[in-house]
């Protein structure tokens, strides 16, 4: 730690940089954090139909976010390490209980009522599965061999199947692929890629036949959303005349007419970036395209700086997520990938997103601001 | 990559992490361009095409719900139909001053407090020029204080909305059953399009069972709207499809005689046309009225059918489960005749008990002085207990389930109606793995007069009559006849009879002797021979609802009524060529067959009486 605060005398005394490194803010990655929620407000006032009460509330949840960030930031990354396997397990049985009690109630539930607020188990899975598995991988030699393959398998498997269960097949996609991403950062070689991909491709079939009839629904309607105008297929077609309709320059800010006109549903939550395509045309939809992009090229620069094994998977696979968070809405919203419930990442309305992706960012600064110096 | 190295080599690490840093990035870059490709085709390249949808997206879609399809019996009289219903609804933005308009309606039609603010809350969740409901069910009365005055009130109208309603109310409400409002849970399940319109949903019996035909296909209309997406004007519109209309095998007059028949007592009656397995009558007494569940029966008016001692929303004849007593006899008599465990003339003294070998334990007979030297015709004529104890005893309890459960017995019968109850048919294996106990000669005993752990339901206990006066040709009963849709119609469930491997000789000595329960002069169920050119079989039976103590006499007449014994009755005829079987349960009615065959004699008479007229 001594070195790190000599490290810090040699850096040009500026007041608020120097109270962001107190506490343990990253500097770029806390810009283009801050920017993207502002941008949320901007979108939310128009999407939500000027209505104050969801800014307010989404103002309450981003605030939280940032402090809780704040707080996960000036932990030792060291910590994080050390009790990855026990909040991995906690996870599992949180979400266990809320299986159970979803048997029990009959019905499909998410979160545990602890009284005076709700708590999604599987988005504290989200972070504690690539945890996990970057404790466990980087406990080895890598790349990984076959038996720590295995394992790190069952170990994404296991909360994935869990929370597909509920079902939020969303979250499990995004749980999956966070621990997906780690093996991908830890030098699983690409002939393992390549056929798992195979392997994947040949069980669609089989995965078709387990799945609910409304994610079948969902699926079948993104191949072909006309054939069903009524039902499934309205929410595709009403956002692609969304965006479409948008065209380069947009109808500029508070000029969506479909989301005005309750054409679009779900303005607000999954499908808000069709209300921003719409009022802000091609250019924003690349301004903020660009901008996440400055925020995922950031986060793999803070883990390509990574000193320990640990780290740097952790590091990368919150990286990763966070542009297959992006991928997924996006893609689904214009069409080209199914509908599964994902949140455009910082921007949508709702509350326990933002505060799991924002914790994820602080674990990075954390990482980033938490350097030994080694000499080589 | 080699794997010759087990310990860790951090440089190595080193360069694959950040060459799968980079790898990564570029991956994210294409998939991004990817996204901006997509964003181009409809930004750009389809911005002219969404733009004009968009300005026509001033096109709504709106649901057209399907009319429901009417239910009819065998001779087309209606059991359900949609009835119009009239609603005073109000649109504020035509009103000038809408609080001095509800108060002059509510002068005008007595409108209760709790109504008006009901409506006041109502309209503030609604856009103004959306018609919204102030009075629904309104009474003729009502209608014509208002058509007298309508013109001095802009703004106000009458609207017609239809209504399912059931014309016969109680008498065949289980197994009509009834819509009600589709609740949160079966709105998850439901296919979304289709219901988009629909408000009610098939909660119980052909309403519930036929629901996906009963409904239709929902059409839309593309409306347009203006920007305050007030419609303008119908652009296109599919027409639903209306429900199909499915008449029923049940006839509704002789429904309503069972019913009545049926009096005092609770139960069941069923009755089935032996050659098609149509079901005729499926009466289960007391009946509720349908019609409140339509349009959201009140709280205490619920609870009060829940709490009910006589249980009137349970539908005895599907759901009721019964010890068929010795109406399972005559089956019991061809099992030992099949199995050749006994001769048909072969005589068997009763002394008025029957006692296992070494066992003290005295199984009684309904007659204490017992009936004598009795054969097989006579033992069912009489319903002499200790002959059946005695064939039970030979035949053994695997013998009697194997032969019994070709008859459907402890299974359902397939009908077309949700919630059937299997019943029971107890078993060596039955008991070994439900109660983990092994089976006792004692309970062989009196499962050969069909007491102890067996139990059927009313319907079970017709199709079985109905199997055996058939001459073993296995009828499965069914309720919807014709489903007509306005381009097809389809017929409902008829299964082909199958013959049961049984000697034909054997089932005529069975029929004769159930002839002879109705007109032989020892015959249990004497009283409904009358007036008759034709010959009728039957059986009757007497299950206990409570166990009478090894010494201890039954007095009916000391005996709380909801103690007494159920009456049952079974019944065919023509003896000679049976078309119609039933089975009559009356519960606490003590005789079979001074209450239950009785009830099964009108029902048969009315019907061949029908039938020959024709």
């Amino acid at each position: 730690m001594k070195t790190e605060t000599r490290r810090e005398q040699f850096e040009p005394p500026s007041l608020i940089g120097s109270i962001l490194r107190k506490l343990h803010i990253d500097i770029p990655l806390f810009i283009g954090l801050f920017l993207a929620s502002l941008l949320s407000f901007v979108i939310l006032y128009s999407a939500g139909s000027q209505d104050m009460g969801v800014l307010i509330r989404q103002g309450a949840r981003v605030g939280l976010a940032f402090t809780l960030m704040t707080v996960l930031a000036h932990i030792n990354p060291f910590q994080f390490k050390r009790y990855s396997a026990a909040l991995f397990s906690i996870g599992i049985l949180l979400l266990l209980a809320v299986l159970i009690m979803g048997e029990i109630g009959k019905g499909a539930q998410r979160w545990l009522d602890l009284g005076f607020f709700r708590f999604q188990p599987s988005e504290m899975i989200k972070i504690t599965t690539p945890m996990m598995i970057a404790w466990y991988l980087a406990e080895h030699p890598l790349p990984p061999r076959w038996k720590e393959l295995f394992i790190a398998g069952i170990l994404i498997l296991v909360p994935t199947l869990l929370i597909a269960k509920q079902p939020d097949l969303g979250t499990a996609l995004l749980v999956a692929s966070s621990g997906a991403g780690v093996l991908f950062f830890a030098g699983l070689s690409w002939r393992f890629i390549a056929s798992i991909a195979a392997i994947l491709a040949a069980l669609a079939p089989v995965l078709w036949h387990f799945l609910h009839d409304y994610q079948r629904a969902r699926v079948l309607t993104f191949l072909n959303p006309e054939a069903d105008p009524m039902g499934r297929g309205y929410h595709i077609i009403q956002s692609k005349i969304a965006i479409g309709s948008g065209g380069i320059y947009g109808k500029g800010w508070l000029g969506s007419t479909q989301s005005e006109l309750d054409f679009l549903p779900e303005s607000s939550t999954d499908f808000i970036f069709a209300v921003f395509a719409e009022e802000f045309g091609l250019f924003g939809c690349l301004g903020l395209l660009i901008l996440y992009l400055l925020i995922i090229a950031r986060s793999l620069y803070i883990a390509s700086q990574a000193q320990d094994t640990y780290s740097r998977l952790l590091a990368g696979s919150l990286a990763f997520t966070f542009f297959v968070y992006v991928f997924v809405n996006i893609g689904m919203v214009i069409g080209v990938l199914p509908v599964v419930g994902v949140p455009l990442p910082l921007i949508s309305y709702g509350g326990t997103s933002i505060v799991t992706l924002l914790s994820g960012f602080g674990i990075l600064m954390s990482i980033h601001t938490h350097k030994k110096f080694i000499p080589h | 990559m080699s794997r010759t190295y087990t310990i860790k080599d951090n440089s190595v690490e080193n360069r694959l992490f950040l060459n799968r840093i980079v790898v990564a990035f570029i991956v994210i870059l294409l998939l991004s361009s990817g996204l901006i490709v997509r964003l181009i085709y409809l930004q750009i390249v389809g911005h002219e095409h969404y733009a004009t949808l968009a300005k026509d997206n001033s096109i709504k879609i709106e649901p057209l719900v399907p009319t429901r399809g009417i239910i009819y019996d065998r001779n087309g009289k209606i059991l359900a139909e949609n009835t119009p219903s009239y609603s005073l609804e109000l649109i504020p933005e035509q009103i000038k001053d809408i609080d001095d308009t509800l108060q002059r309606l509510k002068t005008l039609l007595a409108i209760p407090d709790e109504k008006i603010e009901q409506y006041q809350k109502l309209r503030k969740r609604q856009k103004r020029f959306v018609s919204t409901p102030l009075l629904m069910n309104m009474s003729d009365e009502e209608l014509a204080k208002f058509a007298v005055v309508r013109p001095f009130f802009p703004g106000v109208d009458i609207h017609v909305n239809l209504v399912r309603h059931y014309p016969y109310y109680d008498l065949a409400s289980h197994v009509v059953g009834y819509v009600s409002r589709i609740n949160e849970t079966e709105l998850k399940s439901l296919p979304e399009a289709e219901y988009q319109g629909s408000k009610h949903i098939g909660k119980v019996g052909i309403e519930k069972s036929y629901e996906a035909e009963l409904h239709g296909k929902t059409g839309y209309a593309e409306v347009e709207t203006n920007a305050q997406s007030r419609a303008i004007h119908t652009v296109n519109a599919v027409d639903p499809d209306p429900g199909a209309d499915l008449y029923l095998t049940l006839d509704i007059d002789l429904q309503k005689t069972a019913y009545d028949a049926l009096d005092i007592y609770n139960g069941a009656v069923v009755a089935i046309e032996i050659k098609t397995g149509g079901v005729l009558v499926f009466a289960s007494r007391p009946g509720f009225d349908p019609n409140p569940f339509v349009v959201g029966i009140s709280n205490d008016a619920y609870q009060t059918l829940q709490t009910s001692e006589d249980q009137p929303l349970y539908n005895r004849a599907l759901r009721g489960l019964y010890p068929p007593g010795s109406t399972l006899k005559p089956f019991i008599g061809l099992a030992g005749i099949e199995y050749n465990a006994i001769g048909s003339q072969n005589r068997l003294f009763c002394p008025g008990f029957y006692q296992l070998p070494g066992v003290s334990h005295r199984y009684r007979d309904w007659k204490k002085t017992g009936h004598g030297t009795v054969n097989l015709t006579q033992a069912i004529t009489e319903s002499c207990d200790v002959y059946f104890y005695t064939l039970a005893s030979m035949l053994g309890i695997d013998n009697m389930h194997r032969f019994l459960q070709q008859f459907g017995f402890g299974e359902k019968t397939g009908i077309d109606l949700v919630g059937e109850k299997a019943g029971l048919l107890p078993s060596r294996e039955w008991k070994r793995n439900q109660r983990n106990q092994a089976w006792y000669p004692g309970e062989t005993l009196i499962t050969g007069i069909g007491q102890g752990f067996t139990q059927v339901t009313p319907l079970q206990l017709a199709r079985a009559t109905a199997t055996l006066a058939n001459h073993g040709k296995v009828v499965t009963p069914y309720l919807v006849n014709k489903i007509v849709r306005a381009n097809a119609t389809t017929h409902g469930p008829q299964v082909p009879q199958e013959a049961l491997p049984l000697n034909p000789a054997n089932i005529d000595k069975i029929i004769d002797a159930m002839v002879n329960v109705v007109h032989g002069d020892r015959g249990t169920a004497k009283v409904i021979k009358n007036n008759i050119t034709y010959q009728i079989g039957g059986k009757t039976g007497t299950a206990q609802v409570f166990n009478i103590k090894q010494d201890a006499k039954y007095n009916e007449n000391e005996i709380d009524f909801k103690l007494r014994d159920h009456a049952l009755f079974i019944a065919f005829a023509p003896a000679d060529d049976p078309q119609i079987a039933v089975a009559v349960i009356a519960e606490n009615g003590g005789h079979g067959g001074s209450v239950a065959a009785p009830i099964a004699g009108k029902v048969i008479k009315q019907y061949l009486a029908g039938r020959h007229e024709n």
